[in-house]
């Protein structure tokens, strides 16, 4: 029983890095300034090596290995939440989700660093400090920018009124909940929503834009439950290709 | 044939990061654990710097072909987190060689990795300590950009973590 609540842990927390690493990539060659296009493919650099990291402690829970796991689930058996998966837009867009992201990662990962599960925990000290850069380069380009021109502040606000039910996904609360909560191994989203609300508007605080009212926005759930937008399977399709060309291909 | 911890860790000491060949494995704070087992089994554990960084598979093959090379044909090379790397492992010598090499080594810090420390470096060429943190991520993960006020030049600091 326990068990299964850490696998389901496990996978939501790989998914949504796999799959966003996965969209910060695509910016890889198309950044809007040269430092911009590094530090995206950096963050997704570090965003699949985190996945690779849970999907390895998944594998010695008895999982596949982690390629298979990350390459051969149709969407469907994904559990990230449909946040992480929309496609990456413009460029305010891209940081709007950035944002709302690497700051509930740094939580979870502060959090699990203290987990009763010793596998999660060893794991989640060394990435809690990987993600501070993460973190950061949000932090400053909301400052900047969300206090800058008209139409850069226009831009992030409308960015940030589409994402903000996707980004309340991500605390869509597992059937273990309780139970993960119970043991002390993670917790709980409502948990980490609660310090994430008061991290992010700290910062916005410090720009011209304005946090919607969560009290009257519903979340946009069912990702960890399985159900996707149509943007993932052909995501899923692309990240696959060389795999279903040559199994054994490296690169 | 059987050889002694030290001299393991000698050998180790030629295995450079293939990102920069100044550096040592030793020296980087990678190289964890040496073990020798009573029948010769000679372990060696390594963590990576950053758990995306590419250079590490790299790193792990090299240590393996060290330790082929110089006739010991029973050991094992492990990659975990049980005792995670941070900056704080890069030894005094890796720090010069880091400066030798032009990448402003990482501040060292107490426990903490505070944003002070995130943005703080050192200024490889002029020594000043007025430099303004440009980008958090550089051409490899574990480099950020950096602009020295002073000299009035980009460099790339080896990041603290
Ligand atoms: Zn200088």
């Amino acid at each position: 029983m326990k068990r299964e609540a850490i696998k389901d842990l496990l996978y939501k927390i790989a998914d949504d890095q796999l799959i966003l690493g996965h969209r910060n990539s695509e910016w890889t060659g198309l950044g809007p300034i040269l430092e911009e296009d590094i530090a995206f493919s950096s963050m997704a650099q570090d965003k699949i090596g985190h996945s690779l990291a849970f999907y390895t402690l998944l594998h010695d829970l008895g999982e596949p290995e982690p390629d298979i796991i990350a390459f051969s689930r149709s969407a469907s058996r994904f559990r990230n939440s449909q946040f992480t998966e929309l496609p990456n837009g413009e460029f305010d867009f891209s940081l709007i989700r950035h944002f709302l992201y690497d700051n509930a990662e740094a939580i979870r990962f502060e959090k699990l660093s203290t987990s009763s599960y010793a596998p999660i925990a060893k794991v989640a000290t060394k990435l809690k400090g990987e993600i501070k850069y993460h973190v950061l380069h949000a932090n400053t380009w909301l400052r900047n920018l969300g206090s800058s021109t008209e139409e850069a502040i226009t831009r992030l606000q409308n960015s940030l009124n589409t994402l903000m039910p996707y980004a309340l996904g991500m605390f869509e609360p597992s059937v273990h909940e309780q139970e993960l909560i119970a043991t002390g191994i993670y917790p709980g989203e409502e948990k980490i929503k609660a310090e994430w609300l008061t991290k992010i508007q700290q910062v916005v605080a410090q720009t011209e834009l304005t946090l919607p009212d969560i009290s009257s926005l519903p979340p946009m759930l069912g990702g960890r439950a399985g159900q996707h937008t149509k943007y993932l399977q052909p995501l899923l399709n692309e990240m696959a290709e060389v795999i279903k060309i040559d199994p054994t291909a490296e690169w | 044939m059987t050889l002694e911890k030290e001299a393991i860790l000698r050998l180790l000491e030629e295995v450079k990061d293939p990102e920069i060949p100044v550096l040592s494995l030793v020296d980087l704070g990678v190289i964890t654990a040496v073990d020798i087992a009573v029948d010769g089994h000679v372990t060696v554990n390594m963590t990576p710097t950053f758990a995306g960084c590419p250079a590490m598979d790299y790193m792990k093959k090299d240590v393996e072909q060290m330790l082929a090379r110089h006739g010991i044909s029973h050991f094992t090379v492990r990659m975990s987190f049980d005792d995670p790397w941070n900056s704080n492992k890069l030894t005094e010598k890796g720090r010069t060689a880091l400066k030798d090499f032009g990448l402003a080594p990482p501040p060292t810090y107490d426990l903490i990795l505070d944003l002070d420390i995130l943005e703080y470096a050192t200024c490889p060429n002029c020594q000043s300590t007025n430099t303004t943190m440009r980008s958090p991520f550089g051409p490899t993960l574990c480099r950020a950009l950096h602009f020295c006020n002073n000299c009035h030049q980009m460099f790339e600091q080896f990041k603290p973590l």
